[in-house]
């Protein structure tokens, strides 16, 4: 039997698409870098958590965590296909650039949404399983096909989606929600805007090409540049408050402290930049750079943490 | 609409057939990581039960 005979398709796209889409391709829509920033915040929030956990437990709950954000990477995909394929960071997608037939993303993001979620309740606890449907949930109906292309609010509110993860690796850990979970999940909360904002300064083209309200679109540069800097400035100011109630030592607070300033630093650059290109590099930077300070403060509780168990914090 | 060749008809399978092998050690891994997670959850215990 011939390949071309497998795929109950007319149009030789879609029997490419349906017949021969490469593993690397479905693999690409569960968005594997975002998900690999999820399995590391994730598995800081059940590395930081009281009690402990089995090991294996905690490897599949990390699993689980990180599977279901890439189902809803691919749930985002199959949704935003036709945006996708008018902006030059995304036109290479899977589905706009006619790999993947896009009724198999939906598959395969129901179908990895519901097994996550159902091997983190049966292996960890169903509260922290109960945790992640939302934020499947959450991301796929209320940002990609709700506030996305309805707001300059969308990342802002769509953000608590990806500040879920630490929170649930903690309560997978323990079974309940705590004030140090919340801490974790405002930190990426407020990290977000100030992240997303600076990516829609330098690529302003493409989200208007495709019609999606960004900030910089709506309410203009400097409206925007000014909301990077506030932003910036709460998410300094939350980011050391771990040291004050005990959640976080020496180590954390030196980390928190130098990172954070040049955040400020950076977002405070943009903010005095006018110049057309000059600013677009500003925001490049400050991009750029929020991910490594996302890392870093993470990176820090984690290293402040080992600290304070073998006694040197 | 243009036939597809056989070199793309070739090129199809190999990639069925990838697909396949992913889809296999997928099924098997989620095999090993039930078992393991019943012993873990349930005990050694699970297997010591009258007939």
């Amino acid at each position: 039997m011939k390949a071309s005979q497998l795929a109950y398709v007319d149009d030789h796209r879609e029997i490419v698409a349906a017949a021969g889409a490469r593993v690397e391709d479905y693999f690409a829509l569960l968005k594997p870098r975002v998900m690999s920033l999820v399995v590391f915040t994730a598995l800081v929030g059940l590395l930081l958590a009281p009690g402990g956990i089995n090991p294996f437990i905690g490897f599949v709950a990390v699993l689980c965590i990180a599977v279901g954000a890439g189902a809803s990477g691919a749930l985002n995909m199959w949704y935003d296909a036709d945006i996708d394929a008018v902006m030059s960071r995304t036109a290479n997608r899977p589905i706009p650039a006619g790999r993947v037939d896009r009724d198999d993303a939906l598959a395969l993001g129901l179908i990895l949404s519901v097994f996550s979620v159902v091997l983190l309740g049966l292996a960890a606890n169903w509260l922290a399983a109960g945790l992640l449907a939302f934020t499947i949930l959450f991301y796929a109906v209320i940002y990609t096909i709700w506030l996305k292309r309805a707001t300059p609010q969308n990342i802002v509110i769509g953000g608590a989606a990806g500040s879920f993860p630490p929170m649930i690796g903690w309560a997978a850990v323990t079974g309940t929600v705590s004030i140090e979970g919340c801490i974790l999940f405002l930190i990426i909360f407020l990290w977000t805007p100030p992240h997303f904002w600076a990516l829609a300064l330098y690529k302003q083209g493409d989200y208007a090409a495709a019609g999606i309200p960004m900030l910089p679109n709506v309410a203009g540069e400097r409206a925007t540049k000014v909301q990077i800097l506030l932003y910036s400035l709460v998410l300094v100011a939350v980011s050391l408050v771990p040291p004050f109630i005990g959640f976080a030592g020496g180590i954390y607070a030196v980390a928190a402290v130098v990172t954070g300033l040049y955040f400020v630093f950076l977002a405070w650059r943009l903010f005095r930049t006018r110049e057309d290109v000059a600013m677009r590099k500003a925001a490049r930077s400050l991009f750029a750079y929020s991910l490594s300070y996302l890392f870093i403060i993470f990176l820090a509780f984690v290293t402040d943490h080992l600290g304070q168990i073998i006694g040197v914090a | 609409m243009a036939a597809p060749t056989d070199r793309t008809d070739a090129e199809l399978l190999a990639r069925r057939k990838r697909r396949s092998l992913a889809l296999g050690l997928v099924l098997g891994a989620l095999v090993i990581i039930f078992y393991v997670l019943t012993i873990v959850k349930v005990g050694p215990g699970v297997f010591d039960r009258p007939l």
